[in-house]
């Protein structure tokens, strides 16, 4: 149904998604744990810069990884010298927009599950004999991992849809920066290429809806107080 | 002397003071709610921090605010018994009774008296509340505590239940000999556990 080259597109989509994913997680769940857990000035600061990426125009966002991440910007130039590389016109590059754009979205759903734990719970764990790394470990962690992954799952969804900020920052290039929405646009722009905006739009949806879904079914089974490990 | 406790404690707009020493058994607080009885069980398990003063339990210094000690909660070996049980909702009621020792086989022999053998596959939600309680008991006592703090243990129960929780409590006085400190509201229920009974006012 689909033909090579479109396989291609779809592949590189989901190793961009899951490579975001992967360095975004943790930082999402170091923040969420800030904002969940600590008091400190600035926090309200903190909470509005994670959710920027929501409302700033993505083509700001890209705008601004550019500035960062071009051989003259602070990062760009960080890369360069320790390990030779850039990540401009990579998929690398767009792993990273799609990261930042998922993380808004991620923080919160990790925030929430991290806030409904409830912490007597942990407090009766430690009048058993557990540090607080066990009771991380045993009670913390379990107990917010439905709500973890359903924030995970939503994420993957919004990084495969990202756009704004991966064309501006990375650009269009096939086989390295072209996800699906970018190949989506450009074959719009091809006359005759409504037949493959159909079918990447399709796999798009189809794609979204299952993540929507199982996000759903894993929010549903942390709110039930059912737990998935 | 199994418990000496003085603090001060400023909770919102209350204050808590408590001046106690217990010898053995099993010493009761006593008054009505408000009068902040659980938190003074829970200054004693270290979940709070007094304002002020000492707590020794068994000879051993848990806490003393002049002296800057103020040991972690699980250093202290409280075997705590919630009102509301608070039993880990994603562990089996045989991994919350082993939740103390997860590498020991579990010592059923030791928990006997609570009967709750057949609970052991059960999730904790799929429990009555008596029942929980029993479970709730039992995970403290696996904790091998060196005393007990036990926080209205008899509440909302029916009479069969509160019965057989009693002669648990009992068991625990004056079998396993453990000092037990009690938060209850119930005259009579302080009457037929108490060695001593502490009143708390509001």
């Amino acid at each position: 149904m689909l033909t090579a080259a479109e396989w291609e597109i779809v592949l590189l989509s989901l190793q961009v998604g899951g490579a975001a994913l992967l360095v975004t997680l943790p930082i999402a769940f170091a923040l969420a744990w800030l904002l969940a857990r600590t008091t400190f000035p600035g926090k309200i600061l903190l909470d509005a810069a994670i959710h920027l990426p929501l409302v700033v125009p993505p083509v700001v966002t890209g705008w601004l990884l550019l500035l960062a991440f071009a051989p003259a910007g602070p990062l760009g130039r960080l890369l360069e010298q320790t390990f030779g590389i850039s990540v401009l016109f990579r998929w690398t590059g767009a792993a990273i927009a799609a990261g930042i754009m998922a993380l808004p979205l991620m923080v919160r759903a990790i925030r929430l599950s991290l806030e409904a734990v409830d912490r007597r719970l942990e407090g009766a764990a430690r009048t058993l004999g557990a540090s607080p790394a066990r009771v991380f470990r045993t009670i913390t962690l379990p107990l917010a991992l439905p709500g973890v992954l359903a924030g995970t799952v939503l994420g993957f969804a919004r990084a495969l849809g990202e756009f704004g900020a991966t064309i501006t920052f990375v650009s269009n290039v096939p086989g390295q920066t072209q996800t699906l929405p970018l190949a989506i646009y450009s074959a719009l722009q091809q006359p005759g290429g409504d037949a493959m905006v159909l079918r990447l739009s399709a796999i798009s949806v189809a794609l979204s809806l299952a993540a929507l879904v199982a996000s759903e079914l894993l929010a549903r089974r942390a709110g039930r107080g059912v737990h998935v490990l | 002397m199994s418990f000496e406790i003085r603090l001060r404690k400023r909770l919102g707009d209350r204050d808590i003071a408590l001046d106690l020493a217990a010898g053995a058994g099993a010493t009761i607080l006593f008054g009505p709610s408000g009068a902040g009885k659980t938190s003074v069980l829970n200054m004693v398990a270290g979940l709070l921090r007094p304002d002020a003063g000492t707590i020794r339990v068994a000879g051993e210094t848990l806490f003393d605010a002049s002296a800057g000690i103020d040991l972690p909660p699980e250093r202290r070996r409280a075997g705590y018994v919630f009102q509301d049980a608070r039993l880990f909702p994603h562990l089996r009621v045989r991994d919350n009774l082993r939740y103390a020792f997860p590498g020991r086989p579990l010592d059923l022999a030791r928990i006997a008296f609570l009967g709750i053998d057949q609970l052991l596959d059960r999730w904790p939600r799929a429990l009555s509340g008596g029942e929980a309680r029993r479970v709730a008991i039992g995970r403290a006592l696996l904790s091998d505590p060196a005393f007990l703090l036990l926080d209205e243990p008899l509440s909302s129960l029916d009479a069969a239940r509160r019965e057989e929780i009693s002669v648990a409590i009992e068991h625990l006085r004056d079998v396993a000999r453990l000092p037990i400190l009690m938060v209850t509201h119930d005259a009579g229920e302080a009457r037929r556990l108490g060695m001593r009974i502490v009143p708390m006012d509001a």
